[in-house]
């Protein structure tokens, strides 16, 4: 009997796929975020708001992974220039989205006609938190109906996160959410996080995320030249 | 259920290492899992038992280190594990940190004949 020593992270392999989709995104000038949230915090609310307001400057693109079911597909595929839905519930290897799963998604999405791809995550503050799909920036979004607490209890998502939406904003006069106290979590977990207030039903504090959105963009594409 | 893609890479990653050492039987892997990790130690073995089969690592036994979370104080650099939802830094008590372990997920060493 032997011992063989090994120490190679078991997530490498996805970190290999992301790593390529972002060459090849960065190749066609496609800049993505990956949309990270608990069900019902209105991801698929974000991506309707986003388009809206900048369908005019940018041709967006939109990849729904959703366990089951195309109703969120259903809900973008008028607004965006295209849009592909991951069901993972028949693939064998994962709930939540993986780097080969993208990497499936982006040979059928005509890059070259793309400038934003708009990465819907499965609904799940854990398994995403693991998996890079190779996105440029890390978006999670936390509504005022889950309660201030999410960055203690769910630490790793929101440490990684390059932004934070704070959507239904609109509730705070009917919850318990302190601002303040979520904040303080978030900040002292990931002092460089962009936070954003958002409610995507009345259309508060969208236009902030969008100029931030577009910002990185520019910054990215300069990056490039 | 995401650790059934896990388990695979792990099935991989100890048949390519038992592969280059011209080993026989993979008798146990040796794995060190992050508490702040989403994954669950008896989902990968139930997983592995189904995965392993008729392969040399058929009824190998996993072992788990389990990493725990610890956090590393922004100001003065102290490692501290994390008390509950308290994350104040005991040595200067800055609220400023960031994880510095509790995210580990990798193989360790694999034992075979």
């Amino acid at each position: 009997m032997r011992k063989i020593e090994v120490i190679q992270n078991i997530l490498e392999a996805n970190e290999s796929i992301a790593t390529q989709n972002q060459c090849l995104l960065d190749k066609h000038k496609v800049f993505a975020i990956n949309i990270m949230s608990s069900p019902g915090a209105g991801k698929t609310s974000l991506i309707l708001q986003t388009i809206a307001k900048l369908k005019n400057k940018l041709r967006i693109a939109v990849v729904e992974g959703d366990v089951a079911s195309t109703l969120d597909a259903e809900r973008v595929k008028n607004e965006a220039v295209a849009v592909v839905q991951i069901t993972t519930r028949y693939m064998s290897e994962n709930c939540t989205l993986i780097a080969n799963m993208i990497s499936h998604a982006l040979q059928s999405l005509p890059l070259k006609d793309i400038d934003l791809l708009l990465i819907e995550n499965v609904g799940n503050l854990i398994c995403p938190s693991e998996f890079i799909l190779g996105e440029h920036k890390r978006v999670v979004i936390s509504s005022l109906p889950e309660g201030d607490d999410k960055p203690t209890k769910y630490p790793m998502i929101f440490a990684d996160a390059d932004a934070v939406v704070i959507n239904k904003i609109d509730f705070l006069p009917y919850v318990d959410f302190d601002i303040p106290s979520f904040r303080n979590a978030l900040v002292s977990l990931n002092p460089r996080v962009k936070i954003f207030e958002v409610s995507c039903k009345t259309g508060m504090g969208i236009e902030n995320w969008c100029s931030w959105l577009l910002n990185e963009i520019k910054a990215n594409s300069q990056k490039l030249i | 259920m995401h650790e059934l893609g896990i388990t695979e890479s792990i099935v991989n990653i100890a048949l390519d290492k038992a592969k280059e050492v011209q080993a026989s039987k993979i008798t146990k892997i040796n794995l060190v899992i992050g508490e702040l990790s989403g994954f669950v130690p008896d989902c990968i073995q139930f997983y592995f038992d189904f995965l392993s089969k008729d392969s040399i690592a058929e009824g190998a036994s996993l072992h788990f280190e389990l990493a725990p979370a610890q956090f590393r104080c922004r100001s003065c650099s102290t490692v501290f594990c994390p008390q509950n939802t308290i994350w104040t830094c005991p040595k200067c008590q800055s609220q400023s940190v960031e994880i510095a372990g509790g995210r580990e997920l990798y193989i360790e060493s694999i034992e075979a004949k």
